[in-house]
């Protein structure tokens, strides 16, 4: 049976990755400590909640070095919602904080005005679509997703990567597109939640499992 | 493209589905999870728990729910009834809930809405809103199921806990509630302009061309408990309909 880690780190709900892992056939460990971290096969970084709680809490447990050096051994590496923001280098939410550094970009957040003066609606608590840009699905962890499905958003920061090409998928937001799935080799990330996305999003689930 | 969404509302006594009228009057309809399961498969957007009698009894029942919901339908869970604290809100979480929906805890004490906010996000945190109009026409916070009324505006109250940070508003007319017979688009109107959050509205649909209005109201999301438990609409139908007035809707 295909094992898959998630990072227990006291932000975010692990149980809905845990069933949706479970749904595709997977044995779900839960990882605690740095030792947990290195021993295993596929890992996924979930997360709700601010930015700098949520990199507070693994650095207090020793988890920054042991998910790079994780990342560094070539195994996959998914970071979900806050999860993938973490993966970048910096966010601005509330006060600048180191990211794990993994893909280059910095997090920040949502305009409340468009050019027109309209006013966007914080947070984006909604299913939006996500569309390839230059990067084709195919053999990464969107094959077989149909180009423009909708998935679940919950967030009021997204991820700017200084290159297109870790660009995985876009997502409009009021008048302009964000990047809504990030890869980078072996680091993952989605800004929906794929656990939370209906059968498309068990879907992305299977891709990480299989793959 | 966004979504407009399409919420099950499912009202919990005990480990029972119960439907009223007006939020009283109450009627057992069955197992909570079993209907869950069923508008999962029919493609629902999202699944609103609120538990009726969580402040007398405890959360147990609730838990329970919510735990087996996360096997059973891989979309948005929010749950609320009786949430008094920042921990009760943990409580529902650690379940598997990605939202906590307050109320009266918030209308009384509506420093819970920051601290709740603050701990978990604002995303997380919505306010529940119920409406009811006054003999002068204007719609007032009631709370406690719409036993107890308050003297506070609607519109003054949700963009007070806006500000204190609810990321979203359940906005539910009393009037309206279990009559199936239209939406408040009045309300719906009132609320959405006053804030820049997502509104849900609830209370009174009947029928697939209330979704269109309650969105064209500047909605973003509707909630629906009795059309759907007693099988007056099909979750396919607001779709389609929706998609001939050209209101974005996911594609399941």
């Amino acid at each position: 049976m295909k094992s898959v880690s998630i990072v227990d780190y006291g932000m975010g709900n692990l149980l809905s990755m845990q069933r949706a892992l479970e749904k595709n056939g997977a044995q779900v460990l839960i990882a605690s400590n740095p030792e947990q971290i290195l021993k295993s096969e596929k890992l996924v970084l979930p997360g709700v909640g601010a930015f700098p709680d949520g990199m507070d809490e693994l650095v207090k447990r020793g988890m920054v070095p042991a998910i790079q050096e994780y990342v560094n051994t070539g195994k996959i590496l998914l970071g979900v919602c806050l999860g993938m923001q973490m993966l970048f280098q910096e966010s601005e939410e509330m006060k600048r904080t180191d990211g794990l550094g993994l893909i280059e970009g910095k997090v920040v957040k949502f305009p409340h005005n468009q050019k027109s003066g309209k006013i966007n609606k914080i947070p984006h608590v909604a299913w939006t679509q996500i569309e390839p840009v230059e990067i084709s699905w195919k053999k990464t962890f969107l094959d077989g997703i149909e180009a423009n499905s909708f998935m679940y958003f919950v967030h009021s920061y997204y991820v700017t990567p200084v290159s297109d090409l870790n660009i995985l998928a876009q997502s409009p937001f009021g008048d302009f597109y964000f990047c809504s799935a990030t890869v980078h080799q072996n680091v993952w990330g989605t800004q929906f939640h794929p656990e939370k996305s209906g059968e498309i999003g068990l879907q992305i689930i299977n891709n990480l499992i299989k793959h | 493209m966004t979504a407009k969404r399409i919420i099950a509302r499912l009202d919990i006594k005990g480990d029972r589905l119960i439907k009223g009228i007006h939020l009283e009057g109450w009627r057992f309809l069955g197992h909570p999870n079993d209907y869950c399961r069923k508008y999962y498969h029919e493609g629902i957007d999202e699944v609103l728990y609120v538990d009726a009698v969580a402040s007398l009894y405890g959360r147990d029942h609730i838990k329970e729910i919510i735990k087996q919901t996360t096997a059973d339908a891989f979309v948005p869970i929010t749950a609320g009834g009786g949430i008094k604290s920042v921990e009760d809100a943990y409580e529902i979480l650690r379940c598997g809930a990605d939202k906590v929906a307050v109320n009266t805890a918030a209308v009384k004490k509506p420093e819970l809405i920051s601290e709740i906010a603050n701990r978990f996000g604002a995303q997380c945190m919505v306010i529940s809103i119920q409406a009811k109009k006054n003999t002068a026409g204007k719609y007032m916070v009631c709370y406690d199921s719409a036993r107890e009324y308050t003297d506070t505006e609607v519109s003054v109250w949700a963009k007070e806990a806006v500000e204190r940070g609810a990321g979203e508003i359940l906005l539910t007319s009393v009037d309206k509630e279990g009559m199936m017979r239209g939406m408040e688009l009045e309300l719906i109107e009132l609320v959405t302009s006053a804030v820049n959050v997502p509104v849900i509205a609830c209370g009174g649909f009947a029928q697939p061309s209330d979704f269109v209005e309650a969105v064209n109201a500047g909605a973003d999301a509707v909630a629906i408990a009795r059309a759907l438990h007693y099988e007056k609409v099909q979750i396919a139908d607001i779709r389609n309909q929706a998609i001939k007035n050209q209101i974005p809707v996911r594609n399941v």
